[in-house]
């Protein structure tokens, strides 16, 4: 049996060593990993807490990302619990394997540094890898700061183990942003952390020698369908599962999670709606509208998938206009968040005004000024009730300003 | 796993993760089970026929075999039925017509050898090749 390793009531972790810990925790019995920057020293601090007798399980060093995943759900099919972590350019090229996890019901732990994919090659934070797994079959968990990414690890495996679930599970966190930036993180002692999550129960697993099974089947025209009918299903019913499961952690630690993350979203005229640091900063831009007696609001999303559709439309439903934050390059569209945002709205009945931002592409920074500046677009949106400014802006960029529409 | 054919099952009575089981009850000793003998579910490839497009099929003549298993040991698809090390036929259902097991066979003339599938098997019995003079 491992080490218990004794932590201090609030230890200073950065992103990565939050969730190196919760892996630690969850004494998993196979990480298969190739590290990538921002993610490297996740694995690396994972790898140092096993060579020190922390951790029971098996580290496989495979030669690059998609054997990184790919080792995961063979370990996970044969009945280990199971994780890994990547960034950006690894992350694309797990993606293959990505849909083999999910569409096995393999319930792997991957936890992505999000950060800008190449060409221009850049080693900083953005959403383009989260954006490009989104369709993947995963339960995507987003964090803010590093608290949280050691929080959403810890409830990634009892959420995606729940027999009623059984799919893989994302953490994502910002790359440099939360992974390399150090705050106070308040953990669970280790058996506490274990007790919480469980122990692993292996479904058709195949090193149950006495009933052989074949995972991942070829199944052409006759169920694929249906098959993916099933797991879409039941990722779309997983919202029960995490619901119960953010509301045991409530009552463990005090620290309360919901699909959305609302800041004074209660009576607000105008919200930003964002993923990732930026909802912490977009927190501070609404704290001075309200001084200046904008009623302004930010609705983060917690849980991207299964989306929350009908909690964006009810968090949404008196805000007069909404800009959807888009993190990622647009590639000739419109961002996700604004489509899906759009989507919901437009079902709710209401019109609010809704623009697309592009910010912070391969870790531009984004300050509170240009939140604010945001804010005051919005605010001239809501008072004449229409639409003012380009349906589609660029925030940050150098140059002549680039819009669409 | 439902009795009903795969084919059948609406999307709810599917297992999740595209698992298709061996066997309808666990099996301990499956190696000391001939092939007729296990509990194969019907989501064991066993199940299906994959014979159906073979074009030449390998005919067995008992008076020529000398039981060396070679054919066992190669046939890519478990089509040779042999029983206590004594070869006894050829599982027509799922053998594909490769060929293997008479490049194989190491007899004189050899005791497993391609015809088409047409050929009625008493038919290429009676015409097997006399011994090679050396």
């Amino acid at each position: 049996m491992a080490e218990k390793m004794q932590l201090n009531e609030v230890e200073v972790w950065d992103g990565n060593m939050a969730a190196a810990q919760a892996l630690r925790q969850a004494q998993i019995d196979v990480v298969a990993a190739y590290p990538i920057t921002p993610s490297t020293p996740i694995v690396q601090n994972y790898s140092k807490f096993l060579a020190d007798g922390y951790v029971d399980g098996e580290f496989i060093m495979v030669e690059s990302e998609h054997g990184a995943m790919s080792g995961c759900v063979g370990a996970a099919a044969a009945g280990g619990r199971v994780a890994t972590a990547t960034s950006s350019q690894g992350f694309a090229l797990m993606i293959e394997v990505l849909y083999q996890a999910s569409g096995m019901r393999l319930p792997i732990v991957l936890t992505v540094v999000n950060r800008a994919l190449a060409a221009p090659l850049n080693v900083n934070g953005d959403h383009s890898d989260m954006y490009l797994g989104r369709d993947a079959g995963w339960i995507n968990l987003c964090s803010y700061n590093p608290q949280e990414a050691y929080d959403m690890t810890l409830m990634a495996f009892k959420i995606g183990e729940d027999l009623n679930v059984r799919l893989p599970v994302m953490v994502h966190q910002d790359g440099f942003l939360c992974s390399h930036t150090a705050q106070n993180v308040r953990p669970l002692q280790d058996e506490e952390a274990y007790g919480f999550i469980g122990e692993y129960k292996p479904v058709n697993s195949m090193l149950d020698v006495a009933n052989p099974v074949t995972h991942g089947v070829q199944t052409e025209e006759d169920w694929h369908f249906e098959h993916k009918a099933r797991q879409h299903n039941d990722l779309m019913n997983s919202v029960s599962t995490i619901k119960k499961v953010f509301a045991e952690f409530e009552k463990l630690t005090g620290r309360k999670y919901d699909l959305l993350h609302k800041y004074k979203m209660d009576d607000a005229e105008v919200a930003i709606v964002a993923l990732g640091t930026t909802v912490e900063s977009a927190e501070i831009a609404a704290d001075r509208m309200r001084e200046k007696g904008v009623k302004a609001g930010v609705l983060g999303i917690r849980v991207l998938r299964p989306f929350p559709f009908k909690e964006i439309q009810e968090a949404l439903k008196n805000v007069k206009a909404i800009a959807a934050m888009d993190r990622s390059a647009p590639g000739g569209t419109f961002g996700m968040l604004f489509n899906e945002i759009g989507a919901a709205m437009l079902q709710s009945g209401k019109t609010p005004v809704l623009l697309n931002y592009i910010y912070g592409l391969g870790g531009r920074d984004t300050t509170i000024a240009h939140l604010t500046d945001i804010y005051e677009q919005l605010d001239r949106c809501a008072k004449s009730g229409k639409s003012e400014y380009p349906l589609q802006q660029f925030i940050g960029l150098r140059g002549p300003k680039l819009s669409f529409y | 796993m439902s009795s009903k054919d795969i084919k059948e099952l609406g999307w709810d009575e599917l297992v999740p993760g595209a698992c298709l089981f061996s066997f309808t009850e666990p099996v301990e000793n499956v190696v000391d089970l001939t092939m007729d003998e296990r509990p194969y579910a019907p989501t064991n490839s066993h199940e299906a026929s994959v014979g159906d497009w073979r074009v030449e099929k390998p005919v067995y003549n008992r008076d020529l075999c000398i039981d060396c298993q070679f054919c066992w040991i190669f046939c890519p698809d478990i089509s040779i039925i042999s029983r206590d090390k004594k070869m006894i036929g050829i599982d027509y259902d799922h053998c594909k017509g490769c060929g293997i097991c008479v490049e194989v066979c190491p007899t004189n003339p050899k005791s497993l050898l391609m015809f088409p599938e047409q050929t009625d098997n008493e038919e290429a019995l009676a015409s097997w090749p006399e011994k090679e003079k050396k």
